[in-house]
């Protein structure tokens, strides 16, 4: 392979308006060939719209959309060199399965052999070889989810959209398709843009990131600096499950507390006004009279593999996340610790602060922001819960 | 026992929900179908003698009417006038009217008036159109330095003319039929086919066409039905003639049945009217269904 730069897409201020409403707000980022490229948001973001536009099925307002060397902002969508999987996957109804992976290369005038040939090859590819005969109708989900897969992978584009495409399957299925089309896009070195909501799958299967809201860009970078170094407090709160929580501070002896909290300076004076955020794995419970933040357990939720538990601290809430069973009734009393490098602070806007960084306060333990979400939570203190 | 009597019940309570729809359909739709057969087998009783057995001797008599052949050959014309065209235009105007244009709203409102007016009313309209000296199409003509046709007195040109009304009345309404389908044709289908650099062309036979079968499957069943069924605006417009040139099935089984007084005749004829309508819609099923898709 000498030069892919046929694949590389660039969107240069590009924004979309209806009316009276912006749906995009000139944003611009370059997807280099072979990345996976997750545009990840709440609904109403502006992502799908911007997937759109890069598919031609939308005019951009303003900006400027290229595809390699090429200008395609006024370009049909077939004359883009793209392919497109759909969130309702858009097969249709009265074609058997090999005539809806085909029906692109019809288009193209592609001749009989080489469409079956072809065909042959997408099947397999997919595991479809069974199902050729059939109608979408007969299909399970997953299988027409395959259908769809197929049908933009035999176009030989170079670059595949997909639309949320696993929001019609279940949880099961979604974890499987989820492994299944980020091999295959490894396999065949497809540039994917991937639009979801589902905060799993960007991590999962993004090589990076590009988090919207409101129609433009918050943050954009891998899903580890997406998890490791939120740049706002709404990107702190869309990542991670449960989400990151954020505590608001306030000024108390010339240092800031959290809310409600008077005992426990967490950060500077100059934070207090804003947001403080931990992630619920790296919180550490501790035992009543051991020092940190004071907390009461209200609630115990059992998953199985962790607990999570629903702490009042002041008058902020906050989750923490320990592994496995813990015997902590409602009303148990204990502390809280975290390392400073775990806690995030924010401005009164939402905006990261790192002109600051939170005090240490003794912990013994406890992960450093940075090294991966592996090590999800230390355990040091289990067990010996007094009132 | 007990299971037993209660399967029984239970077949018995949908048998009485179904007896107001049995009773309805029997007393006006197969006792009239039976009291036609059995009428068509005898010769009308004249003066208070009781109707005479005859066997099949109407049918006979059917055979070498060539005024009934003469009806029956303008109705097929009539029909074969009436469908492809009326299904073409209402599937123009419905692909239309479904596209964004400036007050389409409009648009398929103005489409869909012919549907509203009952038949009476659209053929006393037509009238004025058709009207010899006065009418609306030999005004325009004339104002062209041609000379005016006579729409509906010219033997040659009358059938058309009532051709061209009746298109005009039923297109709006399998319009309505068209447009819904094609409402329920999700977008992503073009979208999808449109990032594959299918032509529109491509795309209306490929898909949309493909789509809309079950809908012309319907809509031709009923405009086989209508092109039999609705004969009021010959009541209007020729009253069958000039001749028999516009005499249609159903206006010549009225003719029988209530100018000529001939009952039995009428139920003759209405009963092969039946057995080829339920022939052709047989046909038409057993073809065209195995080719379309149902959703």
């Amino acid at each position: 392979m000498t030069n892919n730069n046929h694949q590389r897409i660039r969107l240069e201020a590009v924004s979309k308006r209806w009316d009276d409403t912006t749906a995009v707000d000139a944003i611009s980022f370059d997807v280099t060939p072979g990345q996976f490229v997750i545009l990840l948001g709440p609904s109403g973001c502006g992502k799908s719209t911007t997937l759109r536009m890069i598919a031609g099925l939308e005019q951009a307002s303003e900006g400027r959309i290229a595809i390699g060397e090429r200008d395609v902002t006024f370009l049909p969508p077939g004359d883009r060199g793209l392919s497109m999987v759909f969130q309702s996957y858009a097969l249709f109804p009265h074609l058997n399965v090999a005539d809806n992976i085909v029906f692109g290369l019809r288009s193209r005038k592609v001749p009989k052999a080489e469409r079956r040939e072809r065909l042959a090859r997408v099947a397999q590819l997919v595991d479809l070889e069974a199902y050729l005969d059939r109608k979408p109708a007969q299909l399970s989900g997953g299988q027409r989810q395959r259908v769809a897969l197929a049908r933009s992978i035999i176009s030989e584009h170079p670059i595949c959209l997909m639309d949320e495409p696993l929001s019609n399957l279940d949880a099961r299925l979604r974890g499987e398709m989820r492994r299944e089309i980020k091999s295959l896009q490894a396999r065949l070195g497809m540039t994917v843009i991937y639009v979801t909501h589902d905060q799993v799958e960007a991590m999962s299967m993004g090589d990076r990131v590009i988090l919207m809201q409101n129609g433009r860009i918050v943050q954009d970078g891998s899903p580890a600096e997406l998890y490791n170094r939120p740049a706002s407090a709404f990107a702190a709160s869309f990542i991670g499950s449960p989400a990151m929580n954020l505590v608001q501070l306030s000024a108390n002896d010339g240092a800031a507390v959290i809310d409600g909290d008077s005992e426990v300076a967490v950060a500077p004076a100059a934070a207090a006004g804003g947001q403080l955020g931990i992630r619920p794995e790296d919180i550490e419970v501790l035992s009543g009279d051991a020092s940190g933040v004071p907390a009461e357990v209200i609630d115990e939720e059992y998953l199985g593999a962790d607990t999570i538990l629903q702490l009042g601290v002041g008058s902020q809430r906050l989750r923490a996340r320990l592994p496995g069973k813990q015997p902590m009734p409602p009303g148990t009393r204990c502390r809280l610790a975290w390392a400073p490098s775990a806690a995030h602070l924010f401005d009164a806007d939402g905006l990261r602060r790192d002109d600051l960084t939170a005090l240490a306060f003794s912990v013994t333990t406890g992960r450093k922001a940075g090294e991966g979400g592996a090590a999800a939570s230390s355990s040091s203190m289990v067990g010996n819960t007094h009132p | 026992m007990v299971i037993y009597n209660a399967h029984r019940r239970m077949q018995l309570y949908g048998a009485m929900l179904l007896l107001p729809a049995a009773v309805l359909l029997a007393t006006f739709a197969y006792l009239p179908t039976v009291a036609t057969l059995i009428n068509s087998l005898f010769l009308p009783g004249f003066r208070g003698e009781p109707a005479e057995f005859v066997g099949l001797e109407n049918y006979q008599l059917l055979i070498e009417d060539t005024t009934f052949w003469r009806v029956a050959r303008n109705n097929l014309i009539y029909a074969l006038g009436t469908i492809p065209t009326s299904i073409a235009i209402a599937l123009g105007m419905a692909l239309f009217v479904n596209a964004r244009l400036p007050g389409r709203g409009f648009v398929r409102m103005a489409y869909f008036t012919p549907t509203i007016l009952p038949m009476i009313a659209a053929a006393n309209i037509w009238m004025f159109f058709y009207a010899p000296q006065i009418g609306l199409f030999n005004k325009l003509l004339g104002a062209l330095g041609l000379s005016g046709v006579n729409w509906l007195g010219d033997p040659s040109v009358a059938l058309t003319s009532v051709i061209v009304m009746t298109v005009w009345k039923e297109a709006g309404f399998f319009m309505i039929f068209y447009l819904a389908a094609l409402q329920s044709i999700p977008p992503e289908l073009k979208e999808a086919s449109d990032l594959e650099g299918t032509s529109r062309w491509s795309f209306f036979w490929r898909v949309t066409f493909p789509l809309l079968m079950p809908t012309t499957l319907f809509v031709l069943i009923n405009a086989l039905i209508n092109a039999v069924r609705v004969v009021d605006h010959l009541f209007i417009l020729t009253k069958g003639g000039p001749n028999n040139a516009t005499n249609l099935l159903l206006y010549y089984v009225y003719e029988n049945a209530f100018s000529f007084f001939d009952r039995t005749y009428a139920a003759t004829i209405t009963v092969v009217i039946l057995l080829v309508l339920a022939v052709v819609a047989t046909v038409k099923f057993a073809i065209l269904d195995r080719r379309t898709h149902y959703q």
